[in-house]
């Protein structure tokens, strides 16, 4: 049995900011106290992260009661600009896999170097058949799906941590 | 059985580990280390199988991944498996194994009778002789022929294994763990890459111990324990035996597949990215082409070393070597080493003078030169072989008696990987033998090579490149021989086989060239050369060989058949994975999908989503059930789970634009806290999705999609925004999975929503075709005032991870009105009897909205939007156009469902002309009888007209053509 912990993740807020980086970037920092994130990558403080998505997208993970608030002093500071921000807290699931073999659970299913990840870095990419994001979240890996594929995406997460990790 | 089992020897095997399995009806004494092949051997066994077409008794050949015969059932129940190759499959202790393609048994095998009339099967005789009467191939020769070929058995039983895939990276990947691939891994190692290294086998080393050659002054089997420990003990280096790679892919994809032992999954699928590929797989010996040369007993030279020197298995007492090259003489060497006999060895060279030769005729070997076998003797094992003069037409010269026969036509390099990308080969005459051209490897993105081949991949048999002592190899060069005797008549021909697995002889590729079939892509595919389980690894160069000399051209001008992944055969559950039960496919559940569970939900796929057909109650058929949520709905509430609908925000300066582009209506005039029903069409003009616009703001507008046209049209915005209209500013986010929606309808509707309290619902303050936001029950929602049923109905969008708390609220607050759960039946139902059109139902990606009388949906004032030029072409504005109707049987009965209206006379291919189609179907509770939508031609100018649409068994079904809204025509129930 690998060393490798699934639990699903509550009250995790998140936004949608959609808009050119030096756009949402000064509005990020001084709304959220974050840099806009380099290209694949995320700034995390005060339990606030940012995570690049795309050249125009950035996803605002925090606290599920500060969503609204942010939300609104975003909108607020964006008023005027092509910009958009949205709350879509509720449209996706997450889940945290800890332990020694946490990687190499999501190597199982992720098409994904985990060996040659930065600390910092985010992948957009997919967990078998769904589409799924994660990054490094305090010694583990966090992993956010559409909340549609939950129940999929964490038996998924459950058979892939009980059995042999490959090549470690 | 006597046993086979030599005393000493088998470096493979731990003689302190005996295992026990099952071959058919008998028990078969094993060691730990043993194949299936050694094991069954070592117990005296020989015959494993019969051939695919004439049921030829047949035997171990190889003793690798090539071997053509020796193929079992392997395991019982949910773990059986068809086409195991023995000679790589490891005993395992109280295994069970049967042998295939043989009826009542093995030995006794009525199949047989298909060989004593194999002069009336040639190659080709299927294609020839069942050609007439046409209904016969169908109904009475495939399946006959169906029964009587075909090798293993599919399993009956769901598979009881698991099986999981991993991902990994690398920059170096070695295939292949012999002297070759160690040092390419021991080099890409020392470089500092990230080196994966894998072996098919469960031991490293290849070739090189067996043939006891010596590398760097070591002996080969300690040179490679010192390299795996180095190697080992690096840390960017992942060593994994009993893994094979199946395919290479562009961009340096590998597939890879590892057997794996113990609990848990069963295999383990490698997909693996690696920036360069060394391919050190070794070389396959080729078989001789003599008659009998499939006789149980007749080996590969290379194998009968194999089993001597790995597995302590005797091949035979009293052998005949024959061969054309050195290399065979290796096998005498480890035969007499061995306490075994060697009879003779019969070259087909005319001379040879090499330092294995010599060491050889030291020993008082009967070496004769310039001889071959003009046929084995015996049928389910070899007695003797009949020699013959190479050069002859096989004059029997000398009867010598054996109970095996080794054989060796020289070494092919092992390809496969090189060439799955395309990487190009040449032919080496000198050394007879294909080989990777260097010049032209495959390309990858940079446009440089990604695969290298190392070692007797590239041909170098000897391993001269990698510091091996080449002193005791052959330096006598190969005859190729492709045919023995070189003139061999047609009766030796036609029991010369080249494909062991299919049966396919020398005669049959001769035919193939006789008949025109010149390609060698062609000639593989009439004769099935190199078509079974083992892809022609022994028999692709033999067989094109031959063809080349039927046809009288070089061999490189015939060339070799494609060679394509897996290089050997990758089991279905490895492919799938972790794809299995609840993991088959990923199911997408709404908000409310546990409820609707509790609530006896029958279940429909609607894309991968799971939506309730119905809520059948107790033993409730499924149609009285959506009769009854009709019913329920019309004349009290209803309820209906919508969250899958899709819900895509647009907004941004340019928005309105943007919509008024995708719909053929106008929504940018659309008032704030308004909703329009729009239809969006494809540059054709061809109705692609609808739904209901709503304004949320100045430059904000919500699109609700079809379930289905949810991430289709989201992209197909997107795709518009990225490619030509990338200077507007517009953003579209998908909402679909935010929001939980959930419809109540019916007159009662208004009277639950009020109970839930927190906003005015009223007529005048939210009246049919509006929204308004605020909360219900406490909880913040959106309220659109739209019906898809005709009904008064509020469609209610909430936060997603409220959907439920707000779902039971409003069953609550409706339990005494009855408010009812409907399903998508109901929905479709009550959608048919206001005339609404559904997206797949009354479209097929051919239909225009004029076609659906929704002419009122499409702008005339706009300057242009998707699909306006595609609705002026002639042929939409044809008015012989199929157009909508409603349809009412006479008799009150359902039509059924794509059925036809007949039209008089037939068309030119002598079918019955038609004039329009049924496309939605029900039968309405509500008006207690059949009605449907139709397309007809010039529908809406025939009212009145009755059609005869096709029925069952011949039978005709009138209807009448309708109004398609055939419940409350003037809305006035939806604007209560």
């Amino acid at each position: 049995m690998p060393d490798a912990r699934v639990e699903r993740v509550t009250g995790m807020g998140m936004l949608t900011l959609r808009g050119a980086m030096d756009v949402l970037g000064p509005a990020l920092g001084e709304v959220c106290a974050l840099a806009a994130p380099d290209q694949r990558m995320s700034e995390a403080q005060g339990g606030l992260r940012a995570n690049w998505m795309s050249p125009d997208e950035i996803m605002v993970v925090c606290p599920v009661e500060r969503t609204a608030d942010l939300a609104h002093r975003l909108e607020e500071r964006l008023t005027g600009a092509f910009a958009t921000v949205v709350d879509v807290s509720d449209a996706r699931a997450a889940f945290d896999v800890t332990g020694l073999d946490a990687a190499g659970v999501l190597t199982k299913l992720m098409p994904v170097d985990f060996a040659r990840m930065q600390p910092a870095e985010v992948r957009r990419t997919r967990m078998a058949q769904i589409p799924a994001t994660c990054w490094c979240e305090g010694r583990g890996w966090r992993v956010v799906c559409f909340r549609s594929v939950a129940a999929y995406a964490d038996a998924l997460l459950r058979n892939a941590a009980a059995s042999a990790v490959a090549g470690t | 059985m006597t046993t086979r089992r030599l005393e000493r020897g088998g470096r493979l095997l731990n003689r302190a580990r005996p295992l026990g399995m099952r071959f058919d009806a008998y028990y078969v004494r094993a060691f730990e280390g043993d194949t299936l092949a050694s094991a069954i051997l070592a117990n005296g066994h020989r015959l494993l199988g019969r051939s695919f077409k004439y049921h030829r008794p047949r035997s171990v050949v190889a003793s690798g991944p090539e071997e053509p015969n020796a193929l079992l059932g392997v395991g019982e129940g949910g773990r059986f498996t068809p086409n195991v190759r023995a000679t790589t499959e490891p005993a395992r202790d109280r295994l069970v194994c049967r042998s295939q393609n043989a009826w009542p048994s093995l030995d006794t095998d009525v199949g047989i009778v298909n060989d004593w009339m194999a002069k009336g099967l040639p190659a080709g005789f299927y294609y020839k002789t069942f050609l007439s009467p046409r209904p016969f191939w169908k109904h009475v020769f495939e399946p006959f022929i169906r029964r009587a070929a075909g090798l293993g058995e599919a399993p009956s039983e769901p598979d009881a294994d698991t099986y999981e895939t991993t991902y990994a990276f690398c920059d170096t990947l070695v295939v292949g763990g012999g002297i070759a691939g160690l040092a390419a891994a021991k080099d890409a190692a020392d470089r500092g890459d990230r080196v994966i290294l894998v072996e098919q086998n469960a031991h490293w080393g290849g070739r090189a111990p067996v043939d006891g050659d010596v590398v760097e002054g070591q002996a080969a089997e300690d040179w490679v324990r010192d390299a795996l420990r180095t190697l080992d003990a690096s840390e960017n280096v992942t060593c994994i035996p009993s893994c094979q790679a199946a395919g290479v892919y562009d961009h340096g994809y590998v597939l890879l597949n590892e057997r794996l032992d113990g609990d848990g999954p069963r295999e383990r699928l490698w997909r693996v990215r690696a920036g360069r590929v060394v391919v050190a797989t070794g070389a396959l010996e080729r078989p001789l082409s003599f008659a009998g040369n499939d006789v149980p007993g007749v080996m590969l030279a290379s194998a009968v070393r194999d089993y001597v020197v790995n597995w302590g298995v005797s091949p035979g007492e009293r052998t005949v070597i024959v061969t054309n090259n050195d290399d065979a003489y290796r096998t005498a060497l480890t035969l007499l080493n061995a306490g075994l006999e060697v009879r003779a060895i019969l070259d087909a060279r005319p001379k040879a003078d090499g330092a294995l030769s010599r060491r050889v005729a030291e020993r008082g070997v009967d070496i004769q030169m310039g001889r071959g076998v003009a046929k084995v003797l015996g049928g389910k094992t070899v007695t003797g072989v009949a020699t013959c003069a190479q050069s002859g037409e096989g004059e029997v010269l000398q009867t010598i008696e054996c109970d095996a026969v080794a054989m060796s036509g020289g070494w092919s390099p092992v390809v496969h990987l090189w060439s799955h990308c395309g990487g190009k080969l040449q032919w080496d005459a000198g050394r007879a033998m294909f080989v990777p051209d260097a010049d032209r490897p495959p390309l990858g993105a940079d446009g440089t090579g990604f695969v290298t081949t190392t070692g007797a991949a590239s041909g170098d048999l000897t391993l001269a490149g990698l510091a091996v002592d080449v002193a005791q190899h052959a330096t006598a060069p190969i005859l190729p021989v492709w045919q023995m005797p070189e003139g061999a008549p047609h009766a030796l021909r036609a029991k010369s086989f080249l494909d062991f697995q299919n049966d396919v002889k020398v005669s049959d590729v001769r035919l193939a060239a006789q008949e025109g079939f010149e390609s060698v892509e062609h000639a593989k595919r009439y004769t099935t050369l190199g078509m079974a389980t083992d892809q022609g690894k022994l028999s692709n160069i033999n067989g094109l060989a031959i063809l080349s000399d039927a046809l009288g051209q070089p061999i490189p001008q015939t060339g070799t058949t494609t060679f394509r992944p897996p290089w050997t055969p990758v089991t279905l559950g490895a492919l799938a994975g972790e794809a299995a039960g609840e993991l088959f496919q990923p199911l997408r559940r709404t908000p409310m999908h546990e409820r609707h569970e509790q609530a006896g939900a029958f279940w429909e796929p609607v894309g991968r989503w799971r939506r309730p057909y119905c809520f059948p109650q107790g033993k409730e058929s499924h149609a009285d059930a959506v009769a009854r949520e009709i019913a329920a709905t019309r004349n009290g509430v209803g309820m209906l789970d919508a969250s899958t609908l899709g819900k895509l925000r647009v907004s941004g300066p340019d928005a309105g634009r943007f919509v008024d582009m995708l719909y053929t209506n106008m929504m940018s005039n659309l008032g704030v806290g308004r909703c329009r029903y729009g239809l969006m069409c494809d540059e054709n003009g061809f109705l692609i999705d609808d739904g209901v616009v709503a304004r949320l703001s100045d430059d904000v507008w919500l699109c609700h999609t079809t379930t289905g046209g949810a991430e289709r049209i989201h992209g197909w915005m997107e795709d518009w925004l990225q490619t030509e209209w990338f200077d507007w500013q517009v953003h579209v986010v998908d909402l679909t999975e935010q929001f939980a929606q959930i419809a109540v309808v019916g007159p009662k509707a208004r009277t639950v929503l009020e109970r839930l309290g927190g906003m005015d619902v009223s007529r005048d303050t939210l009246p049919f075709m509006r929204w308004s936001a605020g909360t219900l029950a406490g909880i913040p929602v959106r309220v659109f005032r739209i019906s898809f049923s005709g009904e008064l109905s509020y469609e209610i969008a909430v936060p997603a991870n409220h959907g439920l708390e707000l779902w039971d609220a409003i069953a609550a607050a409706g339990a005494d009105l009855g408010i009812t759960p409907y399903g998508t039946e109901a929905l479709h139902v009550m959608r048919a009897e206001k005339g609404f059109v559904m997206i797949g139902d009354e479209t097929d990606g051919t239909i225009i909205p004029q076609d659906l009388g929704l002419d009122w949906a499409i702008s005339k004032k706009k300057d242009d939007f998707l699909g306006k030029r595609g609705q002026q072409r002639t042929h939409m504005t044809d008015p012989d156009r199929w157009k909508l109707v409603g349809l009412r049987t006479l008799d009150g009965s359902v039509l059924p469902d794509g059925a036809y209206a007949l039209d008089e006379g037939r068309n030119e291919n002598g079918q019955r002309k038609v004039q329009g189609r049924v496309t939605s179907t029900y039968r309405s509770p509500t008006l207690g009888h059949g009605i449907a939508m139709g397309l007809v031609r010039r529908g809406p100018d025939r009212m009145g007209q009755v059609l005869f649409f096709t029925g069952s068994r011949g039978k005709t079904i009138d209807a009448e053509i309708v109004s398609p809204v055939f419940y409350d025509p003037d809305g006035e129930k939806q604007d209560a």
